[in-house]
């Protein structure tokens, strides 16, 4: 019975030191999971701690600044392509006001010669310089109105004798017509223009405001001249004007002068 | 004191003054002026120059003359030399540079162009 017991007793203790075991075995293996469980909440907590971003996020995020770069970029080539325009503008303007410029000074210069001087014969050089230098014509003629017969005469010439332009008469043909009207005529196609004394390729009336003292009649330009640029019409006008004004004060000094000499020849056969 | 002198030779008072005018646009330059091809050798032998401008039809000495003499003086033969001119023909504009003219520029004048061949005759920028 003691015998029996005692098995028991032991197998008990057998049983009991299984469970003991078994139990230390799991609970071993509970600490290793909480280790690793442990461990990965640190590394969790580690990333979140350092504000590292999830990589799809920051993908994201790097695209949305690359979309704004690219517009800021676009805004910036398209100013620089407005600014260009503007640029390019401002180029043409600049070069439109020296062409200006240029043309005020010519027409500065040949005003000032024409009026530097109250000789007949001088003035009408200095209109022929101008001319061929700042109009480029090689032959022409400056013809002056007789108020009495109302006819045209040329006074001076270049590139053809004077002997050869007859004279026309007011409001007949295109230099008299140029000359009763005071309108400025131009060939309508100076490349199959051949000279005609009547028809001059250009005919410019010499005008002092509204009254018109004679023309000036162009017959041919310099070959290097091919066409007339759009200044030059305006130039055209302007000089004419000028010119008129230089040739009709130089007639009344001339004539003024003729005057004085005769009167003072009478003078003078009368007291010596 | 003038950085550079420039001689215009030309019978037209008109034309030498046009000239000059567009001329006097670069800094510091002094004109001088001359009727003829005998009057420019006159100034020449006066004093140094660093540009000719001259016209080719002129009384007394033309143009073209006035290019030979100072291309066959040792004394001037470096001076730059500009032909302004009516003269448009291709063989003219040849026989001018042929005899030692640096350029030739045909009339009605062009005060840009005058400037642009006398700066760049003048070495200017």
């Amino acid at each position: 019975m003691q015998k029996d017991d005692e098995r028991l007793v032991h197998s008990r203790g057998e049983e009991f030191l299984q469970v003991f075991k078994k139990g230390a075995e799991f609970t071993q293996e509970l600490l290793r999971e909480n280790e690793r469980l442990r461990f990965r909440v640190l590394e969790l907590e580690k990333s979140q701690v350092s504000g590292e971003p999830a990589p799809a996020a920051e993908l994201k995020k790097l695209n949305e600044r690359i979309a704004d770069l690219e517009q800021e970029k676009q805004e910036i080539l398209d100013r620089i392509k407005h600014v260009e325009e503007e640029n390019q503008d401002f180029a043409a303007r600049y070069l439109e006001i020296e062409d200006e410029n240029n043309n005020l000074a010519n027409l500065y210069i040949a005003s000032y010669q024409l009026h530097s001087t109250l000789d007949f014969k001088e003035v009408l050089q200095i209109i022929t310089e101008i001319i061929i230098n700042l109009i480029g014509a090689e032959e022409f003629a400056i013809m002056l109105l007789d108020e009495k017969s109302d006819e045209l005469q040329a006074v001076a010439t270049e590139g053809i004798e004077r002997s050869e332009i007859p004279s026309f008469r007011l409001g007949k043909g295109i230099i008299g017509t140029v000359a009763q009207s005071g309108e400025n005529h131009f060939a309508s196609d100076f490349d199959s223009y051949e000279r005609d004394f009547s028809a001059p390729m250009v005919c410019i009336p010499l005008k002092i405001k509204e009254h018109v003292i004679g023309v000036l009649a162009i017959y041919k330009l310099l070959m290097q001249k091919k066409e007339f640029a759009a200044v030059d019409y305006e130039l055209f006008t302007l000089l004419a004007g000028h010119a008129a004004t230089a040739i009709f004060s130089s007639r009344l000094y001339s004539d003024s002068e003729r005057k004085l000499s005769t009167i003072q020849g009478f003078i003078d056969l009368l007291t010596k | 004191m003038s950085d550079y002198n420039v001689l215009i030779v030309e019978d037209s008072p008109t034309m030498r003054q046009l000239i000059a005018f567009a001329l006097k646009r670069i800094r510091g330059v002094r004109i001088v002026e001359a009727n003829d091809g005998v009057d420019g050798l006159k100034k020449l032998s006066s004093e140094r120059f660093d540009l000719i401008l001259t016209d080719i039809n002129m009384p007394i000495m033309d143009g073209l003359k006035l290019v030979s003499l100072v291309r066959n003086d040792a004394n001037y033969k470096t001076i730059p030399i500009v032909v302004i001119t009516t003269e448009g023909a291709q063989e003219d504009r040849e026989r001018a540079l042929a005899l030692g003219a640096n350029d030739y520029i045909t009339k009605p004048i062009q005060p840009t162009k005058i400037l642009d061949v006398a700066k760049n005759l003048l070495r200017i920028a």
